[in-house]
């Protein structure tokens, strides 16, 4: 049996796959087929529709996963993309980074001719 | 008792402006971070020892000879028992002016650690989505993404170090180890809770220039530490082409940029100049005793304020 951790890293990357909403039945069925190197390494035949939904309301929780409730069976879907997720991430790690370029430009300002040298040295360039 | 809380008012103020002007400037600091941010974490605590000692001595000047008689007598009319006639305004507003102070620090600090923890644990949940192992490397993942970027998530034993595609691509595999012994060098030395320490102190104090300056350099001051063990493992050569590579730095520690909640960030372009100007150009590192000596100033910053609030109380 594959870990919920597991579980809800497979079940995010079925639902970045498919855009539109999904009912919890179906997304069984997506990882029964997988193959199990991908749904976490672990065997996911056996899988039970309750974990899945389990799986799913903890990824709910956590606010990555949105739920359709209009219509039975409820449909799920993720809120945002991979992409908008990993950016996320990245503008956390960034911040309002001043863009890069300044910062060499800041050096390049403040450097010695010897210390500009060095550099164009190691980097090849000289 | 009266002298004892000018003492204490002067050295407070001392330490909350001129002094951190002066080694913000410093340029000795590059030559020996690790006594630099002892230096740091002694004038930030013992100014706050002072700050706080200094209103509270002042208090207690009508209510008896020492600071543990004064304390005393201070329960004994806050429980009811005698009365506090003798105790005037301006003494009472000192007690209640440190208390609040007292009360401000320890509470922005623990705010400061809940926000960060949040945000540590909401990151941690995003990355096991996004990221996967990276291979032959424990304890290290990737994360598809076309920005060079290095950086550390601390976690005690679940601590990790996150690469970027764009990071992996750019750097060769010398590059690549420098980096990465660079940020297990945060790691294993905390910086994390230096960096945890100077974001709460600047939240409690925002309007304390200095508390920006503290945090800048102690920033700074961490990455030179971890450039200094990259060293001891990959040529100087190696680590400037990866830093210069990178641009603005390999290293963050990602969780602390949120917090620093003021829109200035920590991390400036001046961090990354002053650390490959360091490596370019290496000054000779500060003699030993000149290192042994800011050590001692340290240790005498802090025992001073110490010293004073409680040795005429067990004295007496």
């Amino acid at each position: 049996m594959a870990t919920l951790g597991e579980l809800e890293r497979a079940v995010m990357d079925l639902l970045w796959e498919h855009p539109e909403a999904i009912t919890a039945n179906a997304l069984r069925d997506l990882l029964s087929q997988r193959p199990p190197a991908v749904a976490g390494g672990t065997d996911t035949k056996e899988l039970a529709v309750t974990t899945v939904l389990t799986v799913l309301s903890r990824l709910e929780k956590k606010g990555l996963v949105e739920r359709e409730r209009s219509i039975r069976p409820h449909r799920y879907r993720s809120v945002t993309s991979r992409a908008e997720h990993t950016a996320e991430l990245m503008l956390e790690v960034l911040g309002s980074a001043p863009d890069r370029e300044a910062v060499l430009a800041r050096f390049i300002g403040t450097v010695t001719d010897g210390e500009a040298t060095t550099l164009r040295k190691l980097l090849g360039r000289g | 008792m009266f002298w004892t809380s000018w003492f204490l008012a002067i050295l407070a103020v001392i330490l909350a402006w001129p002094v951190p002007l002066v080694l913000a400037r410093a340029r000795w600091t590059a030559r020996s971070p690790f006594s630099a941010m002892v230096l740091w974490q002694a004038i930030a605590l013992a100014g706050g020892l002072s700050m706080i000692g200094a209103m509270l001595v002042f208090g207690l000047v009508p209510l008896g000879g020492n600071l543990i008689s004064g304390l005393k007598n201070l329960l004994g009319i806050m429980l009811g028992r005698t009365s506090g006639a003798q105790l005037e305004f301006w003494h009472a507003f000192a007690l209640s002016a440190a208390a609040l102070l007292f009360a401000h620090l320890v509470f922005t600090l623990l705010l400061t650690y809940a926000r960060i923890h949040k945000q540590r644990r909401r990151h941690r949940e995003l990355l096991e989505l996004l990221s996967s192992p990276a291979t032959g490397r424990p304890g290290t993942v990737v994360i598809s993404h076309d920005v060079p970027v290095a950086y550390c998530l601390p976690g005690g034993s679940r601590s990790i170090t996150v690469l970027s595609d764009g990071l992996m691509n750019l750097l060769e595999p010398d590059e690549l180890r420098a980096v990465l012994i660079h940020e297990n060098a945060h790691l294993s030395q905390r910086h994390h809770l230096l960096l945890w320490a100077f974001a709460g102190w600047r939240s409690a104090l925002p309007w304390l220039p200095t508390s920006r300056l503290a945090q800048r350099s102690v920033n700074a001051l961490i990455e030179m530490l971890a450039d200094d063990v990259a060293l001891h493992s990959v040529d100087r050569a190696t680590l400037v082409k990866a830093i210069a590579l990178v641009a603005s730095g390999p290293a963050r520690l990602a969780p602390i940029e949120l917090v620093d909640g003021g829109g200035d960030r920590i991390d400036t372009p001046e961090t990354t100049s002053a650390r490959l100007g360091r490596l370019l150009n290496p000054a000779p590192a500060l003699p030993r005793p000149v290192q042994t000596l800011v050590l001692v100033g340290s240790v005498l910053l802090l025992a001073v304020p110490t010293a004073l609030l409680t040795v005429p109380g067990l004295l007496g």
